[in-house]
């Protein structure tokens, strides 16, 4: 078994060559080749995965560094000392989140089988689909910051190109000044976004490179633990060093000469724990400190734009555009946590940066808050999903903040199960309603997309739950994880979240603390409350519409991987049972995910259960259910497509409502402030500075134009007191042999061209005289 | 001396084409055609050779061949190559067959003048790249005008006269300052051997003043700024490209602008250094306005083939910046992106002339959901822009990361540097997917787009071969670019441990 850890190359292998068929064999295998190569190399990752899983149990968790097959040395310059190879890292974090992306990815290869039959470019869904696959493993399973860099634009590539899969689609979009929104647009949209965060992260490289000699998160040989001790300084150990002898950590510092045998994240330990070195990165001399806050801020810039935080959320809502299956796998379950993936990778760095942490915690709670209130006034059934995502990743961000690792950890596992069942299963409506509506019109499939039909928005839905039972149960399993009730997932990582910002709060007596406590129970409301006003509106009450009404339940494809994420909605949270949990701890153990990711992520810790703040909370979620429940009763919403929302009719929530809906104008405050002066900054530097100023005006008139005039103005005296008093005999002979110049040069361009070939050539026949002339001896 | 080298082999390949083409008797334009894509692929075939006669562990010249040409004025026929010139000679070669395949079907009239001068294009080119002796170097680099004028001039735009002339004059206009710096360094040295007179500066016997070197430096520099071209000398770029013909444009974007980045290495760094250290700082923020100005400028256009255009001087702001580091990393993160950018700009050039070829038109608004029509080119097209955006994975990626890792650490420059410098990876992708949103995405709602049909290669062999070693080449060196790296990294490491210790002597 211990041999197999070789073998986490097939995990990036494995779609590249289920791609590449698809790709140049995609028309001629037909759907159901199509899928079976898609899907079956999707399985084939995840058995990888388990087995992966596996040998590393049978290693006692210790984390093994394999080089890629070929093409090791991938970017290598000896003098310099870069040596940045392929090289892949298989420990208990990189494989947490390998099990995460090919399970939860498996299912949603299959239920895409079911969801894009018939779509006229089938064979490329499921060639991106894999192509995905292939970078966000290599995201996760990458030793170094750029080869994980690899994966992070490659995913941000495969969402660009599954965002705007249906590129020829114009979608809803309420920013007036976005008149003709297509799709492409929102794909544009997500890549351009994510490339500000990855400014901050090339930055981050660079300073690290410069820092630490290194991109390699570990080099091959050290294999770090840290384990903390009540009220004791964390014990480092360094094994394997020298043939697997164990040293104290006193012994390892002489280390830290030998440049580039120890890894950027045992460095930082070091550095840290000796103290006060300086650091040389070009003319600049900083103090460590200094260096480890810049690098986090620009790593956490990076997470803002993949994760969708404050600043740069705004991607992910546009990113609904794309095929349902996609929204749940890379907008949901699985490329929006690679930020999370990377802060918790550089705990190390995080850790000991104070300032950055704080950052941290104010943009994850800032997010939930500010996502979660939107999620509360959206029509669109994908919509409130994407803001609930963005707020749930904004507690995951916050956790990261609270230097509580593990529980964002589990919080990401638990969210990419409950998360891609209420996108999957909010696809399973889409999908019915849209098969409803063409039940009741009868026509192609092509011709809806004209009509001002959204299969999407909740108000052209109602009383699915009758038409769509599976869907249905599958939902609310779904929603109430998301909410965070007992005993279901979302309740267990929550909760430890919101435990963790008790304990920095209470305890340590930190602000961030009090303040995540405060915005988070607060977002808990939020969730529950749109979570339920969803399934209220979706699924309750009579059909509103006759397309509703017609709603068929979707195909096993679709609705078996439901079944299965809803079971693991049920039981992920089992993972990671606090400390003297009744009854469930005995059964299912305790901390056995921190446990487990403790092997890796050096700062992670077990957080305390709080029993009064487990039970709040999930009165907080409740009551927000209860709550919706009343105000969305059948009633009050059989009328939401003339009256509009029951919170609209009330004066009192009104203008509430109408901000929550139209988002907070955060859009259209980047575009008045940052997208339009942009795009006229363009058209100044470009058209009036570049081309009539610089090109037209000075080029042409100042120098050409000058040219001329000074040419003229010394000739002219010349022509007139030389030439035509003194010369004048000569002059008129040279103006006749002018003239007969002038014809040649006034002539085409062509017509002189072959005599000045041929002189060329002969400059030509010139340069290489002396070669002929020394060959032929003379 | 009587044998021929293998640089010398080089030069005299392409001329051999050429002359057939001249001179026999009756050719058909067609067979031209056939004669110069082999004359050109039989060059690239030697200069592989070349590449594998090469030795990464000689850290100065080799494959050299020296004879006397004017030994009264102490000029002498040297050439050689090292491992600074080595991969820009292979980009040559390589992208010379490509510029001449997907010219077959759309250059129509005079056909055997055009395929003249592109071969005379190739060995002028070359020439520049292989010359050891700055009076030959220089006959190269005035040689390089005369097709290229022409090849705008002749078979370019609506207004290639205009484009012509001021490219010829522009280029014209700094090369002057070199001569007369040639000139200088020829007579005070008693040689125009460039490695001799290398030696002289290393050893400090050539006697400049800091003023010489510095009004020299400047001299050489103008004439590589123009050509580059570095900002604010990029005005004749926007005319040429748009007016050239594809090949044109492909071998303007692909070889030419290098000749300036490969002579700021040559002769600048190598024969300057204490003006170069000097002059770094100032050179590379001309470098990062440039990648900025021309990212943003691009974003302005609407002319496919202009957007382009200026992405090159967005582009080869990166290269510049690189090679003012003065640190190996910077450096060979110049030439490699030199490399890059001939490959990927000169695939967009040729994505640019397919749809032109087709359309009768460069404006971004005439198209639009070209990847439902033509999925293979689209697919093709998508790999080559997003090499040009440098996603990693892809070559583009590798230039600027070494780049900007490369001015980072330089003692020169710094992370102001390479800040203001990454803001134009941002910039890249702003205007790269605006031009593929606008054009291959969005609704395909032209009648004259949706009648376009997408390449085969059993129709379109001579635009597919053109295009597929282009994006063989952008992943090969995305994933792997530890060979082009390890036959650069003894020439240039010895270059910036030069210019170090020049640095330490003059504290």
């Amino acid at each position: 078994m211990e041999n197999f850890v070789t073998g986490v190359s097939l995990l990036i292998f494995i779609p590249l060559i289920g791609l590449l068929i698809n790709l140049f064999f995609g028309k001629r295998l037909g759907e159901r080749g199509v899928g079976l190569v898609a899907v079956g190399a999707s399985f084939l990752t995840f058995i990888v995965s388990l087995l992966l899983w596996a040998a590393l149990a049978d290693m006692n968790y210790e984390a093994t560094i394999v080089n890629m097959p070929i093409f090791t040395d991938w970017i290598s310059i000896p003098s310099a000392g870069v040596d940045i190879p392929w090289q892949f890292r298989v420990d208990t974090l990189s494989v947490t989140m390998m099990l995460v992306v090919t399970g939860v990815g498996s299912l949603i290869h299959l239920y895409a089988v079911g969801y894009m039959h018939g779509d006229e470019r089938f064979p490329r869904f499921f060639v991106y689909l894999n192509l995905f696959l292939f970078f966000m493993l290599i995201l996760v399973t990458g030793n170094n910051f750029l080869m994980m860099f690899v994966g992070w634009e490659g995913v941000g590539l495969c969402s660009f190109l599954l965002i705007g899969f249906w590129f020829d689609r114009s979608q809803h979009h309420e920013t007036d000044s976005t008149v003709g929104w297509y799709n492409s647009n929102a794909a544009r949209k997500a890549f351009i976004v994510n490339r500000i965060g990855d400014f901050g992260l090339l930055l981050a490289m660079f300073l690290i490179w410069w820092t630490f000699g290194t991109l390699d998160y570990y080099k091959p040989q050290e294999d770090v633990h840290v384990h903390f001790e009540e009220e004791e300084a964390p014990v480092f150990s360094i094994e394997g060093l020298e043939e697997g002898a164990e040293e104290e950590y006193e012994d390892v510092t002489a280390l830290s000469s030998r440049a580039g045998q120890i890894g950027v994240f045992t460095q930082t330990e070091i550095w840290f724990e000796e103290g006060g070195h300086e650091i040389e990165v070009g003319p600049w001399t900083l103090d460590f400190e200094t260096v480890i806050l810049l690098i986090t801020l620009f790593i956490l810039l990076g997470a803002t734009g993949k994760s969708a935080q404050i600043p740069l959320f705004v991607w992910l809502p546009d990113a609904m555009a794309g095929p349902t299956p996609v929204s749940a796998l890379i907008h949901a379950a699985t490329m929006v946590t690679a930020g999370l993936y990377l802060m918790t990778r550089s705990n190390s760095m995080f850790h000991h940066a104070e300032f950055t942490s704080f950052i941290v915690t104010m943009i994850g709670i800032s997010t939930a808050f500010v996502a979660g209130f939107i999620a509360l006034g959206q029509w669109d059934i994908k919509k409130v999903l994407a803001y609930s995502t963005v707020s749930q990743l904004g507690f995951m961000v916050t956790a990261i903040g609270l230097g509580a690792y593990a529980a964002a950890i589990f919080h990401l596992v638990t969210h990419a199960f409950f998360k891609a069942l209420l996108f999957l299963a909010s696809g399973s409506v889409i999908h019915g309603v849209e098969h409803g509506h063409h039940h009741v019109h009868e026509h192609g499939h092509d011709v809806h997309h004209e009509e001002a039909f959204d299969p999407q928005d909740m108000r052209n839905m109602g009383g699915l739950a009758a038409r769509m039972p599976l869907t249905y149960w599958t939902f609310v399993i779904g929603g109430l994880a998301l909410a965070g009730v007992f005993p279901f997932a979302g309740f267990w990582s929550k909760d430890e979240i919101l435990a963790d910002s008790f304990v920095v709060g209470f305890e340590d007596g930190l602000v961030k603390g009090y303040l995540a406590l405060a915005v988070l129970l607060l977002a808990a409301a939020f969730t529950g409350f749109y979570t339920w006003r969803l399934i209220r509106l979706t699924f309750h009450g009579a059909p509103r519409t006759e397309a509703a009404g017609h709603a068929p339940e979707s195909v096993w494809t679709m609705t078996v991987p439901l079944l299965l994420l809803a079971i693991g909605s049920t039981l992920a949270g089992f993972l990671n049972i606090p400390d003297g949990f009744p009854l469930l701890g005995s059964l299912f153990g305790e901390h056995e995910l921190t446990l487990w990711l403790e092997e890796s992520v050096i700062h992670a810790h077990a957080g305390e259960f709080n029993f009064l703040l487990a039970l709040l909370a999930t009165g907080v979620a409740l009551g927000a259910i209860a709550v919706a429940h009343n105000i969305y009763s059948p009633a009050n919403v059989d009328d939401v497509r003339e009256a509009g929302d029951p919170l609209e009719r009330d004066t009192q929530t009104a203008s509430i409502f109408a901000l929550s809906n139209a988002k907070l104008y955060w859009d259209e405050t980047y575009y008045q402030y940052i997208v339009f002066p942009f795009q006229r900054a363009s058209r100044f530097l470009g058209i009036t500075l570049d081309w009539n100023l610089w090109h037209d005006f000075f080029h042409n008139n100042i120098i050409r134009d000058g040219f001329q005039g000074a040419s003229e103005l010394i000739s002219y005296p010349l022509d007139r007191q030389v030439i035509d008093r003194g010369f004048l005999g000569i002059a008129r002979s040279i103006q006749a042999a002018a003239g007969r110049l002038r014809t040649v040069q006034t002539g085409y361009v062509r017509t002189y061209a072959l005599s000045v070939l041929f002189g060329a050539v002969l400059v030509v026949v010139v340069i290489l005289l002396p070669v002929i002339r020394d060959l032929l001896g003379v | 001396m009587n044998e021929l080298s293998l640089p010398t082999i080089l030069l005299l390949a392409p001329v051999v084409g050429m002359l057939v083409i001249m001179f026999w008797r009756n050719m058909s334009e067609n067979r031209a055609k056939w004669v110069a894509l082999i004359a050109s692929l039989v060059t690239f075939g030697l200069s592989l050779l070349m590449l594998v006669a090469f030795d990464p562990d000689v850290d100065g010249m080799q494959m050299e061949e020296i004879h006397n040409w004017i030994p009264g004025a102490n000029i002498s026929y040297r050439v050689g190559v090292d491992g600074i010139s080595i991969w820009l000679v292979m980009l040559t070669t390589f992208i010379m067959p490509l510029a001449i395949v997907s010219s077959f079907e759309t250059i129509k009239e005079r056909v055997k003048l055009y395929y003249i001068f592109m071969l005379m294009m190739e060995t002028a080119m070359l020439g520049v790249f292989l010359a050891q002796d700055l009076f030959l170097f220089y006959v190269f680099w005035e040689l390089t005008l005369v097709p290229m004028y022409f090849l705008i001039g002749i078979w370019g735009a609506e207004q290639r006269i205009y484009a012509a002339v001021k490219f010829f004059l522009y280029t014209m206009a700094g090369s002057i300052l070199m001569l007369l710096a040639i000139l200088w360094l020829g007579i005070n040295a008693g040689t125009f051997d460039v490695i001799q007179i290398q030696e002289m500066v290393q050893a400090g016997s050539l006697g400049m003043s800091e003023t010489t070197q510095r009004l020299l430096f400047v001299g050489f520099f103008m004439a590589f700024a123009i050509k580059v071209p570095i900002w604010p000398f990029h005005s004749w770029l926007p005319d040429a490209h748009v007016q050239a013909p594809t090949a044109g444009s492909v071998i303007l974007a692909g070889v030419l602008l290098k000749l300036g980045t490969y002579g700021l290495i040559r002769y600048n760094l190598f024969l300057f250094p204490e003006a170069s250290r000097d002059f770094a700082p100032y050179i590379a923020v001309l470098a990062v306005i440039g990648i900025i100005y021309g990212a943003w400028v691009s974003f302005a256009q609407t002319d496919v083939k202009k957007l382009v255009a200026y992405s090159s001087v967005s582009h080869l702001g990166f290269v510049v910046l690189g090679i003012f580091a003065l640190n190996s990393i910077g450096v060979q993160g110049a030439i490699l992106q030199s490399v890059n950018h001939g490959i990927s700009t000169g695939g967009l050039f040729l994505i640019v002339g397919i749809l032109y070829d087709r359309r009768h038109t460069k404006a971004i608004e005439a198209f639009g959901g070209i990847w439902k029509v033509m999925p293979l080119f689209a697919g093709i097209a998508l790999v080559i822009t997003l090499s040009s955006m440098g996603l990693p994975g892809l070559n583009g990626f590798v230039g600027e990361f070494t780049i900007l890792l490369g001015s980072a650490g330089s003692e020169v420059l710094g992370m102001w540097y390479t800040a203001f410098g990454a803001l134009g990876v941002i910039l890249a992708a702003v205007y790269m997917l605006f031009m593929w949103n606008k054009v291959f995405m969005g609704p395909l709602d032209k009648p004259e787009n949706a009648a376009l049909q997408d390449l085969t290669w059993s129709r379109n062999w001579h635009e597919l071969g053109a295009l597929v070693p282009i994006l063989i080449m952008a992943i090969l060196i995305g994933i792997y670019p530890s060979p082009f790296f390890e036959l650069m990294d003894g020439t240039v490491s010895e270059l910036t441990s030069f210019l170090d210790s020049v640095a330490i002597v003059s504290r």
